[in-house]
């Protein structure tokens, strides 16, 4: 890191999942829905919960917890979808919940620790430290890619 | 210029005259003598050149030109067709719809043609040695009159400067055929004719000449004091002019036989009316001198005119006569079913209309004006080679092939009777289909809700806008569709170039070419029918020799045959050759492991016939260049199956093969049946569905594993759709009764066991996105009225 890109930084999304808060680039979100009625897409890996219509688009949904192996838990008041846009697919994520957007400094940004709880550690494009709070940045090519 | 706005309707055209010049090189194939379809293709060709260097490319218009000059030859008896010469024409088209194909994709439609144009140049000098000049050395009466009409304000200022002592030419100037910048020139001739007077006219108008729209000529009125031989050398000063005839308006001209000009598009209709047994007449109506309400008169005369015929053109122009910017006089272009004597008679019904005279509009006149450009240009022309061809714009053939025209004409059988048509960009099409789709989606929400709430009104309103929209709904599904014609019409030359290098003898019959289909599959249709028609050719049409021997005539037949059923279309290509070799293809196919020795025992003839369809598959013992190159038929199979569609083969040895393609109207809009499993909601197109069923229980039977029941004295394997879906129950279903759908894929029947029917409902189709696809028996996905996602199933997956 140069001197130069200190004072760039990225604006994200917050959401949290079991008790971790992760992040997305703003630039990839179309947008946060309530939950809504999911169909279910028979034949399709587990963690892909359906597809829902949004606003007249048939999306699919992929539920993070799941994608991520974390331990299942009952959609609440707080469930949200993300709408995420990544090339040419449009995927919603089903997240605990969604209520923060941050500009991280690029250079708070750090290649992620050895350990970094239970989540897969090819999905994490890196952690950013804001205050006391620690936030994992997606790696989202990653996270669409078995299915693509 | 700015062309890049002209190059779609460019391309279309071109690929509209190319495909007018093949048919008709098709038919002159047949009636070598009839010159009344050289007069065609030279039409075509005509236009095909002035667009093509109008837009630029220069490469197509020259090759263009070296065909037209053949055709020509061939036009005035100077050349006589021999299939030799054909080729060599057919070679030029064949360039040229590369060339076309080029620049549609974006290329500059260069290509290499030098031995195509050294062969047209070799018929068009080896046949008769010196090109004869056209015109006689008459000296010609100035029928350049002709050339320019003048309104009666230009007519004034033309009389007045005669009597001021200027001079009035009409200057004709033409370009050189290679002219690069033509809009350049026609500014410098512009340049210095100011300088020296006054530009009253010109045709094409000034407008259309900074936009290059004109071929190589174009014709000013000009008043000046200079001489007409000081104008003439200024002007040819100019570089790339090739001629300029300067000629003095005679003021005392008072055009009565040219009162009004045609541009080719007028002649054009006027001369398609006369051939569908319109009459076309031009109308001179004279007001009375003391008509006060001259416009409200017009318009009487125009509205009676319009009831029963159409309006081609008028002099003044429509707006002025609106405005009353004429004296007492104005002449009306105008095509009708009706006599002159009636039309006259109706016209002076209108009234103040003092005079009306009815003249019947020859195409002769057309030619016969040609004819007098052509002369003056011949006579003032210092160059002795002045070609016909160099004519203005667009001209009908010469007096004799229009005459002969009309028979040949009159059986077109695809005549549209005085139809109006747009060209739409496919992409306004989509749009509207598009809005439209929305639109569905909330008339089925309106449904549901009007039923929920079943209040009278509403239910009225909500079921007549149904109503209304099904109307909309056939009407913009129609608008997309597009006769198989269109992918047909490419097929006759193919089969001419197969049959000459494969040295078969084929005949192609096609039948249903006025079959409509959507234009999305029109798009994708041609290539799996260029395959299949090589492959019969190649593959099942025999030699001359080998037919001859098994007692068949010697000339092959291929049937391309189109026709509706139902919400399908289907094509077929069915010929009289040598049939599937089934021993044959079902050792090859165990050979390459497609099935196994076992497999093979059990399969019957249909499935036998379309193991050729399989991947990697190819019985042609010699690979020729027709079929066979890699590309098997299974591409074939694969691009029919994802527009929706079905292929299928019947074949007997020896007697022929029928290949017969299935195909959906239209791929967006669709008729389902929605069931229910569990809570979840399915839709199986109605297409696929031959009927529903209660069964009992104990109708089910086993067969090998396999839930069978018997249908109809079939026996049907059950599908449950419950464990194929594996839906989640909470608790198993005990029930007697079985909702079952029976559907079908080809002659294959199954039935899809399901919880419930809910009902009929037109759906639109979506696409699941990039991000799931492959899903094992779901073809799409809709919108239900409640706003949840419903899922499609592809019933063809689940047939086996």
């Amino acid at each position: 890191m140069t001197n130069a890109v200190e004072q760039e930084s990225i604006k994200v999304i917050v959401f949290q999942l079991a008790d971790k808060e992760y992040a997305i680039p703003v630039s990839h979100v179309q947008g946060i829905e309530k939950l809504m009625h999911i169909t279910r897409v028979p034949k399709t890996a587990k963690f892909v919960k359906g597809v829902i219509n949004l606003r007249g688009v048939v999306t699919p949904i992929v539920d993070l917890r799941e994608r991520f192996e974390l331990p299942i838990s009952e959609h609440e008041e707080t469930t949200r979808i993300i709408i995420i846009s990544l090339e040419d697919m449009e995927v919603g994520f089903v997240v605990d919940s969604a209520n923060d957007v941050l500009d991280i400094p690029a250079n708070s940004i750090e290649p992620q620790p050895e350990v970094v709880g239970s989540l897969g550690e090819e999905f994490i494009s890196g952690v950013a430290k804001i205050d006391k709070r620690l936030l994992i940045l997606l790696h989202l090519e990653k996270v669409l890619n078995p299915l693509k | 210029m700015e062309v890049n706005q002209y190059l779609e309707m460019f391309i279309e055209e071109s690929k509209d005259h190319l495909q007018a010049c093949s048919e008709h090189l098709l038919e002159l194939e047949k009636n070598p003598d009839d010159l009344a379809i050289v007069g065609e293709i030279f039409r075509s060709a005509h236009t095909l050149k002035g667009m093509s260097a109008t837009m630029g490319f220069e490469d197509l218009a020259d090759l263009t030109h070296k065909m037209e000059n053949v055709l020509d030859a061939i036009r005035n008896e100077k050349i006589h067709v021999t299939p030799e010469i054909l080729d060599v024409v057919f070679e030029s088209v064949d360039h040229l719809e590369e060339m076309v194909m080029d620049i549609a994709n974006g290329g500059d439609g260069k290509r290499d043609v030098s031995s195509t144009v050294a062969q047209l140049k070799r018929i068009e000098l080896g046949e008769y040695a010196i090109p004869e000049v056209v015109a006689t050395t008459e000296t010609p009466v100035i029928a350049v009159a002709s050339v320019l009409e003048y309104d009666s304000f230009e007519q004034t200022v033309i009389t007045q400067s005669v009597e001021q002592g200027f001079n009035a030419f009409e200057i004709s100037v033409r370009l050189r055929e290679d002219c690069l910048l033509k809009a350049a020139r026609v500014f410098m001739v512009f340049e210095a004719l100011e300088k020296d007077g006054d530009v009253i006219k010109s045709n094409p108008s000034v407008e259309k000449l900074e936009d290059e729209q004109f071929d190589q000529q174009f014709y000013v009125a000009f008043v000046t004091k200079e001489s007409a031989e000081d104008i003439q050398k200024k002007i040819m000063k100019v570089s790339e002019v090739e001629e300029v005839v300067v000629a003095t308006i005679e003021t005392t001209v008072t055009a009565v036989a040219s009162v009004l000009e045609y541009d080719s598009f007028e002649e054009t209709v006027i001369a398609q009316s006369a051939e569908q047994g319109f009459n076309a007449f031009e109308i001179s109506v004279r007001l009375r001198e003391d008509c006060l309400l001259k416009a409200a008169r017009v318009f009487m005369v125009f509205e009676i005119l319009e009831k029963d015929g159409d309006v081609i053109k008028s002099n003044p122009s429509v707006d002025k006569l609106e405005d009353e910017q004429f004296d007492q006089q104005f002449y009306v272009a105008f095509v009708t079913k009706e006599s002159a004597e009636d039309m006259q008679k109706k016209i002076m019904k209108v009234s103040e209309v003092e005079e009306v005279i009815v003249a019947t509009i020859e195409e002769k006149q057309f030619s016969e004006k040609e004819q007098a450009i052509q002369e003056v240009t011949a006579t003032a022309t210092i160059e002795p080679e002045a070609k016909p061809a160099t004519a203005p714009e667009n001209t009908t053939p010469a007096p004799k092939p229009a005459k002969a025209a009309a028979p040949a004409k009159a059986d077109k059988s695809h005549a549209p009777v005085g139809n109006k048509t747009i060209r739409v960009n496919i992409e306004r099409l989509d749009i509207l289909m598009n809005l439209f789709e929305e639109l569905v989606i909330d008339r089925g929400r309106l449904q549901s809700i009007s039923t929920e709430v079943n209040h009278g009104e509403l239910n009225e309103t909500v079921e007549r806008m149904s109503r209304v929209m099904g109307d909309l709904q056939t009407i913009i599904l129609t608008m997309r569709m597009v006769p198989v014609e269109t992918v047909f019409n490419r097929f006759p030359k193919m089969i001419r170039q197969l049959s000459r290098d494969l040295n078969k003898k084929i005949n192609l019959e096609i039948i249903g070419a006025e079959t409509e289909l959507d234009r999305t599959v029109i798009d994708e249709i041609g290539d799996p029918l260029v395959h299949l028609i090589r492959n019969s050719v190649d593959h099942g049409i025999e030699n001359p020799t080998a037919r001859l021997a098994k007692g068949k005539p010697e000339e092959g037949t291929v049937v391309l045959r189109a026709y509706h059923s139902g919400n399908y279309v289907f094509i077929e290509i069915e010929d009289d050759g040598a049939g599937i070799n089934r021993e044959k293809v079902l050792a090859k196919a165990i050979s390459k492991g497609i099935v196994t020795q076992e497999q093979s025992y059990s399969m019957s003839d249909k499935q036998i016939n379309e193991l050729i369809l399989a991947s990697g598959f190819s019985t042609a013992d010699v690979i020729s260049d027709v079929s066979g190159r890699g590309v098997g038929l299974d591409v074939v199979k694969t691009t029919i199956e994802s527009l929706g569609g079905n292929i299928s083969i019947e074949s007997t040895q020896d007697v022929g093969s029928i290949f017969s393609i299935q195909l959906p109207l239209t791929l967006s809009i669709i008729s389902v049946m929605l069931v229910e499993i569990e809570k979840e909601i399915y839709a199986i197109p109605l297409s696929s569905i031959i009927e529903t069923s209660i069964i009992r229980s104990s109708e089910i039977m086993n067969a090998h594993n396999q839930k069978v029941i018997d249908f109809r004295g079939k026996v049907v394997p059950l599908v449950f759709l419950e464990e194929i879906f594996e839906v989640p129950r909470k608790e198993p279903q005990v029930d007697e009764f079985h909702s079952v759908v029976i559907v079908r894929k080809g002659e294959k029947l199954a039935g899809l066991v399901v919880d419930s029917f809910i009902g009929q409902q037109e759906i639109v189709l979506k696409s699941l996105g990039n991000y799931l696809t492959n899903i094992f028996a779901i073809s799409g996905a809709t919108i239900l009225g409640n706003g949840k996602v419903a899922l499609i199933v592809d019933c063809n997956a689940l047939i086996k």
